[in-house]
């Protein structure tokens, strides 16, 4: 009782009200995480702290996962508020490693929500659903007064089946010095295409989320290897907060090679103008893959086969340096530390 | 307290430049250069939604070329130095 | 990019971090006054580039370092006002105040705005009229301008309901009084695009009065390369001068433009830095000419009493006197997500960035 007590006192001590920051998807977040949720709501499901809890039933395991989408603008250059909602989802799925089947949906709708935007939506998520061969199961429905609600929020819950081989993929507990990184392609496309949508800074750029179900692309990667030891997909907080995560508390450390990530051209160009590092920039059609360094080319080769991995590089690998941290060489030889960003980047002066 | 990037200008409007860099495009105010004489393809440094200086492309071209120089001359010495296993300078 | 792509060249980098090893022969320290600069040197890995001889050390280039506690307890107190819309740059947000931050205040329903440019705050005060716009005007010589420009359209266009606060200072003045209090450098790194405004004479006395150098730098990694193998000359030549070397975008005039609006608007008086106390001359005040668009004078607040935390030593690092570590607080009570002192909230200021590719 009293333990309870001193951890939430220490939290209030910090922050009274929770800031923009807490949902950024770096330390912040990862703080509020740990001290509050998974503090109250402790068990050995909450405790493996990834993108979906994997749950033993009978001889078989399942993947579950939960997300909220309150992307503004809702519509933008690659996708929707919808595509989104069915995409993050299967997509925390696939990364466990896990076949999803079955997804619920729920609706916030602001009272005056246009009835063809949110038909338009709808249709998205049919059509992703669809493509992805899963099946939208139950859903919920809730309109709140104008104002309450900022125009529309979805959650979408998911389910699926989890190989025993692949139990691991999630945590990454079988990641071996010498096991090489790969991402499938650009970083930093969604985060900038929604900040370029928004049009606050009256910067336009020309710039497409990357926002894809990556299901079948990690299929692919799974029938080409059984060594693929961690997936985690590069959301909020992007490349940057996977990696730093990752190597948090581990005997081994990262190196990765700034020269081999891409950064599409719109992306570089707007992240110069504000300051913003591409690193830390969200994805919604990324994964980060560490693979077993001779299955590392052939993992490369099955991505390459499809749309959403035709640029998928080696970027780096697991060494036994530094252990505990990731450090990036920069693309004029130099080194820093890849760390965990505190809230959200802030467009700055300097 | 200087984050500033070379843009292109592609289009003026009155004191208003259209500038781009890579394929990301803003508006900045060219009422900082009031004085200087600024055309379109000309690069300009944008900060806080200013243009404060103008490149000079010369200036420019005659760094990089230096640089470029400083570069081959040591590419020419590696090749001589694997050649003859001496290196002169 | 360009302008941008070939100051990049991983092979040119290389070769001038070669040159610096070769032409340097005892302990070096250089200090960078620029923000941006202490950005690029971390961002592109550059320390570790250096010989070991060769130290680089962080000096009171990130305005939001400078800036004072008080200043930001002021723009806390306007921001609780009813008729006030806050509009500042990003690096200010989470700035902490005696009790409080921006960022805070705004999570508690403050109507804050973080804005690219002072026009966009001018939009802001034209669509709100019943609303005292209020706009924080960081920033060294580089961005004062664009306040001015600001200032005097408003001006112009009889926005009545538009203000600045200022808090904008002028570089040459803590770059002298760094050196008169002891610290010791060899020479600096001369701030980049402060100097596309002022020119380089500004930094005559450096030479002249202390012997020591000062190279105008650019911001990419050839740049800095290049400045500092350009010092590292001076140094070992014993021939202290100020040179440009971001000559692409620095005129020894400056921008004269820009040096007059500055006229127009804003005249000198003595300014509060963090970790320096009170500098001559060193901030920019607006006229009177323009005083109805003066924040300060204009709205009126009760602004809390100072509260500086006990055990922050801000003020010794950004005077290169002592470095992150030697700080009691670093890395445990201060820390880039619970900042205590602003060398730790802006990404550019020295314990944020000892923090991130120090430990």
């Amino acid at each position: 009782m009293q333990l309870t007590i001193f951890i939430t006192d220490k939290m209030k001590n910090k922050f009274d009200t929770i800031l923009l920051g807490h949902g950024s998807g770096g330390k912040l977040s990862h703080d509020l995480i740990s001290e509050l949720f998974a503090h109250h709501f402790d068990n050995e499901i909450l405790r493996q702290q990834s993108d979906s809890a994997i749950i033993k039933t009978g001889n078989t395991h399942l993947a579950y996962t939960t997300d909220s989408f309150v992307v503004d603008p809702i519509f933008f250059p690659g996708g929707d508020i919808g595509k989104l909602a069915i995409a993050g989802t299967i997509n925390d799925l696939v990364v466990s490693g896990a076949t999803p089947q079955y997804l619920s949906v729920g609706f916030i709708i602001e009272e005056g929500f246009p009835f063809k935007d949110l038909e338009q939506i709808v249709i998205t998520m049919a059509k992703e659903a669809k493509k992805a061969g899963i099946k939208i199961v139950t859903g919920d429905t809730k309109v709140v007064d104008r104002g309450k609600c900022d125009k529309v929020f979805i959650n979408s819950s998911g389910i699926g089946l989890l190989d025993d081989r692949n139990i691991h993929i999630s945590s990454g507990s079988n990641i071996q010095v010498g096991d090489k990184i790969i991402i499938n392609g650009s970083i930093g496309d969604h985060g900038m295409a929604v900040m370029a949508a928004r049009n606050e800074l009256n910067i336009s750029a020309d710039i497409t989320s990357d926002c894809a179900c990556l299901n079948n692309l990690i299929q692919s990667a799974l029938e080409a290897s059984d060594q693929i030891r961690f997936m985690r997909d590069a959301t909020r907080g992007g490349l940057g907060t996977v990696i730093s995560e990752l190597v948090k508390g581990k005997k081994y450390g990262i190196h990765l090679q700034e020269d081999q990530l891409i950064v599409n051209d719109g992306v570089r160009g707007m992240c110069e103008l504000l300051g913003f590092d591409p690193i830390y920039v969200a994805n919604e059609g990324k994964v980060v893959m560490v693979v077993a360094d001779k299955d590392a080319q052939d993992v490369l080769d099955a991505l390459k086969k499809h749309e959403t991995g035709k640029n998928a590089t080696i970027i780096g690998e697991i060494t036994n340096e530094h252990s505990g941290m990731a450090w990036l060489e920069t693309m004029v030889g130099g080194k820093r530390i890849i760390e965990m960003l505190s809230g959200q980047q802030l467009p700055r002066i300097c | 307290m200087c984050l500033s990037i070379p843009a292109r200008i592609d289009k003026i409007e009155n004191d208003t430049a259209v500038c781009t860099v890579g394929t990301s495009s803003y508006n900045a105010s060219l009422e900082l250069l009031a004085h200087e004489d600024v055309s379109v393809g000309d690069y300009v440094l944008i900060h806080t939604g200013f243009a404060i200086q103008k490149l000079d492309a010369e200036e420019a071209e005659a760094s990089l070329k230096t640089f470029k120089e400083f570069k081959s001359l040591n590419e020419d010495m590696d090749i001589e130095e694997k050649e003859q296993s001496t290196r002169l300078i | 990019m360009k302008y941008i792509d070939e100051y990049r060249d991983k092979k040119i980098v290389l070769l001038l971090a070669e040159e610096i090893k070769k032409t340097i022969t005892k302990p070096i320290r250089l200090m960078e006054v620029c923000g941006g600069h202490t950005m690029s040197i971390q961002k592109y890995g550059i320390p570790y580039l250096l010989p070991e001889e060769l130290e680089l050390i962080s000096g009171p280039g990130c305005p939001v370092c400078v800036t004072s506690r008080s200043y930001v307890d002021r723009a806390v107190a306007y921001s609780r006002l009813d008729d006030v819309i806050i509009t500042t740059y990003g690096d200010l947000i989470r700035v902490p105040g005696s009790s409080s931050s921006l960022d805070k205040e705004k999570a508690k329903g403050a109507d804050i705005r973080i804005v690219y440019s002072i026009l966009d705050a001018l939009t802001i005060a034209k669509e709100n009229p019943k609303k005292k716009i209020v706009f924080l005007g960081i920033g060294f010589e580089t961005t004062a301008p664009s306040s001015a420009a600001g200032i005097i359209k408003a001006q112009m266009a009889a926005l009545s309901n538009f203000y600045l606060y200022s808090a904008h200072k002028v570089m040459p003045p803590a770059m002298e009084t760094l050196i008169d209090e002891g610290v010791l450098i060899d020479g600096y790194i001369g701030p980049g695009h402060v100097s596309t405004i002022t020119g380089s004479g500004i930094y005559q006395n450096i030479p002249k009065k202390f012997g020591l150098g000062v190279v105008i730098s650019g911001f990419e990694p050839i740049d800095l390369l290049q400045s500092i193998l350009m010092l590292v000359n001076q140094i070992e030549n014993n021939d202290q001068k100020v040179e440009i070397e971001y000559t692409r975008a620095v005129k020894p005039e400056g921008n004269i433009k820009a040096q007059e609006m500055l006229d127009e608007v804003f005249e000198y008086g003595d300014d509060w830095w963090r970790g320096f106390g009170i500098l001559k001359n060193s901030g920019l005040k607006i006229r009177e000419k323009y005083a109805m668009h003066d924040a300060e004078k204009q709205i009126i607040v009760d602004v809390e009493p100072l509260k500086e935390p006990k055990g922050c030593i801000c003020g010794e690092i950004l005077r290169g006197v002592n470095k992150p570590k030697d700080c009691k607080l670093f890395g445990t009570v201060c820390t880039p997500s619970n900042p205590v002192g602003s060398c730790m909230v802006s990404s550019e200021g020295s314990c944020a960035a000892y923090y991130l590719y120090n430990r």
